[in-house]
């Protein structure tokens, strides 16, 4: 980021920063958070720490595009469109009875042998690179042009299944009215005209008093 | 340097200073301290910059729209509060003194079943991404506080953030009308970010980069005396339009404020608020209407430069200031003058009407780029945006029978 | 420990959380919460392997997880369209209780 060369080498070596160290505990304790809070919309906001934790990881690491790009889609999107799905589905009140899901305790055990396992190839391989590389030069610039030349076929897939996307979350989502309008329609017209010969209306072609 | 004037060396090296006098001092202070601080103290002084003058610009303005209100509604605003504890009336310009005592002594009243921690923090988080997307702005020749690469992507990161904050205070009031008013002003402003953004890719388009310094760079050159903004061009008027209308919604101000309208919703999402946190609301409204008018400024209205060769002597960040200036005068004056829209009136227009036309703009600034120079160009691009626009007006307006008035009265 | 191993330990427990979380809880909407996080481990793993590797210039990291941001949105628009079009069925968002395919 702001820091020149020399206390980047100085640092950055071999050992994690303290910088990294903070927004990794951040990010995680807002994920833990995320998915053990009771109520739901408490979850989400703290999904929304997390998400901007990681984005503060894409920072550090110089991924610039990803890291403004994951605050635009995940934070700014994504993150409402859980939040309205809360309200929608009603479940933003706090829940009374369990929130936990029975066989609970054996999705525990596997994700932490998913994470023992994760951490030993992490930690035990000997094939990882020690040293960073010098900063890329990851301009805007650079990744527009592989979008439009190596990556073309990725960009066109990806913009019709974004359309595939809108098009099939708006018909999903969308009420059917078909079904309920018939039967309403045949309740409310006996009311509407007892309503309509109670006024007499003058209608006029200009303004005025009768 | 770098400035084009007509102007007499000597005086034209003393414009010079000034107009780098900030960036000067800055050098200045930095070099006090030790080698290994100096990325921190010029950062820090990079940005302590950014909350003491814009803070102090939201003082000014709130006087001055509430006088701008005034007259264009036939009596005078604010007049009577000057210098407090004297009598000297300054015209009433220290309104705003008066309202900052007001609201930091008024008493701070959190609903019973209100979630406390998210109400507290709501206008916390408003406004952190309002003040983090002045970080990008160039307010003058080589003064962006912080150079990004991708600044514009960047300044619309943060103004997606905002919209979590509107949520946040809306929800934890546990008021049917704030949650009501928060998803308004959520539906709303995430509708109108999709023309804000499409607007700006025509510049991004033109430009070929995300820079804000670039952009306003390639701005900087004169024919016949004339500065180069992109608002002379077809597709720069019309961009510049959609991002002025688009950013009049995004910062909920009239004619799209029904979400915290007073005769609608009852101030909407902040209803529940009181004291220090309505200012904190109140300012972070008024900063992201700066945020969002300097980015209209640089993407359009050329930044810093001067529209006239002959006056590029005055210093870059007073055009910046005064290109503001006028922006907010323009939205105070709309905000006096047009009746307020309705909910569905307000996204269709959103998602019918501008939508489209940003596209069609997009096109129109790629055909303007590979037409290459000369009038045919002048004559292509006008009648493209000005036809897409009849025929999206004319189009929506077939469901509405707008013909002889009828009155109906009951007897 | 290096740096990138920090980073990969850090990827792993955001995956192994966002698993706990999409299994144990009783709710649809945290069951998406929960992929979403795995997927955002699965992007920062792929940062990390693109900065320390030894071909950044090429930026093949970076391009991956661009395009699995896009597809992470467009799924969690569409798993959430498909949560609120359930619910206006079963009245329930409780994966305990959505457990019969007849309409």
């Amino acid at each position: 980021m702001f820091f020149n060369q020399s206390t980047i080498q100085r640092f950055n070596n071999l050992t994690v920063t303290l910088p990294f160290i903070i927004i990794a505990v951040v990010t995680l304790f807002a994920a833990a958070a995320a998915m053990s809070l009771r109520n739901l919309v408490h979850c989400a906001l703290s999904l929304v720490v997390a998400l901007a934790g990681l984005a503060a990881l894409y920072l550090a690491l110089d991924a610039q595009f990803v890291g403004f790009a994951q605050i635009l889609v995940y934070v700014g999107a994504v993150a409402i469109l859980i939040v309205f799905a809360v309200l929608l589905t009603r479940s933003d009140a706090t829940p009374n009875q369990t929130i936990l899901a029975p066989g609970w305790f054996t999705g525990i055990v596997v994700s932490a042998a998913v994470f023992a396992t994760l951490g030993w190839a992490a930690l035990n391989s000997t094939g990882l690179p020690r040293e960073m590389p010098p900063a890329p030069a990851a301009t805007v610039k650079d990744i527009g042009d592989l979008l439009m030349t190596q990556y073309v076929l990725p960009l066109e897939v990806i913009g019709l299944l974004l359309t595939a996307a809108l098009i099939g979350a708006v018909i999903i989502a969308m009420k059917e009215e078909i079904p309920e309008s018939r039967s309403s329609r045949r309740e409310s017209a006996p009311s509407e005209k007892l309503e309509r010969t109670d006024v007499r209306c003058y209608e006029t072609e200009k303004g005025g008093a009768p | 340097m770098m400035l084009e004037s007509a102007v007499h060396p000597a005086v034209g090296t003393m414009f010079d200073t000034l107009d780098q006098i900030f960036v000067t001092l800055k050098h200045e202070a930095v070099g006090w301290f030790p080698d290994a601080w100096r990325p921190f103290v010029s950062a820090l002084i990079s940005i302590s910059f950014i909350p003491l003058v814009f803070t102090t610009l939201f003082g000014f303005v709130t006087v001055i729209e509430r006088k701008g209100l005034g007259r264009i509604q036939n009596r005078y605003g604010p007049n009577r509060v000057g210098i407090p504890l004297t009598k000297i009336r300054l015209c009433g310009f220290g309104q705003f003194i008066s309202d900052g005592l007001k609201s930091l002594t008024k008493e701070d009243i959190v609903p019973h079943t209100a979630d406390k921690a998210v109400h507290f923090l709501a206008p916390v988080v408003l406004l952190i991404p309002v003040l983090l997307a002045y970080a990008v702005l160039p307010i003058g020749r080589n003064m962006t506080a912080v150079d990004f690469d991708a600044g514009l992507l960047f300044f619309f990161a943060v103004g997606g953030a905002v919209e979590l904050s509107v949520f946040m205070a809306g929800w934890s009031s546990h008021n049917k009308y704030s949650l009501l008013g928060a998803m308004r002003a959520i539906a709303q402003m995430i509708s109108y970010e999709v023309p804000l953004i499409l607007s700006a890719v025509t510049v991004i388009m033109i430009v070929g980069s995300l820079r804000l310094a670039d952009i306003v760079t390639a701005q900087n050159h004169y024919t016949y005396g004339v500065a180069h903004w992109f608002v002379f061009t077809p597709w720069g008027l019309a961009g510049f339009i959609l991002f002025f209308i688009a950013s009049l919604a995004e910062s909920n101000r009239s004619p799209f404020d029904l979400p915290e309208a007073e005769s609608e919703i009852i101030a909407g999402y902040f209803t529940e608020y009181s004291g220090f946190k309505f200012a904190l609301f109140f300012l972070g409204e008024y900063l992201g209407m700066f945020a969002i008018s300097g980015l209209g400024i640089t993407l359009f209205l050329g930044g810093w430069t001067a529209p006239f060769s002959f006056l590029a002597w005055v210093p870059s960040y007073l055009w910046f200031f005064a290109k503001l200036m006028a922006l907010v005068f323009v939205f105070i004056w709309i905000r006096g003058t047009l009746p307020r829209l309705r909910m569905d009136q307000l996204m269709n227009f959103a998602w019918k009407f501008m939508l489209p036309l940003s596209l069609v703009n997009i096109v129109t600034a790629g055909v303007w780029h590979f037409m290459g120079h000369g009038p045919l160009r002048w004559v292509v691009c006008p009648a493209m945006i000005f036809g897409s626009y009849v025929i999206l007006g004319r189009g929506l307006m077939q469901n509405q029978k707008l013909g002889k008035r009828i009155y109906r009265y009951a007897e | 420990m290096t740096p990138l191993q920090g980073c990969l330990l850090v990827s792993a427990l955001l995956f192994a959380i966002g698993l706990a979380g999409a299994v144990t809880r009783r709710n649809a909407i945290l069951a998406l919460v929960g992929i979403e996080l795995m997927l955002n481990a699965a992007n920062l793993n792929f940062i990390a392997f693109w900065r320390y590797g030894p071909n950044p210039e090429a930026l093949s990291g970076m391009m991956v997880v661009i395009f699995s941001i896009a597809i992470a949105a467009a799924e969690a628009a569409a798993g959430l369209a498909l949560i609120i079009a359930i619910y206006r069925h079963y009245r329930t968002v409780n994966l305990d209780e959505i457990n019969k395919l007849k309409g």
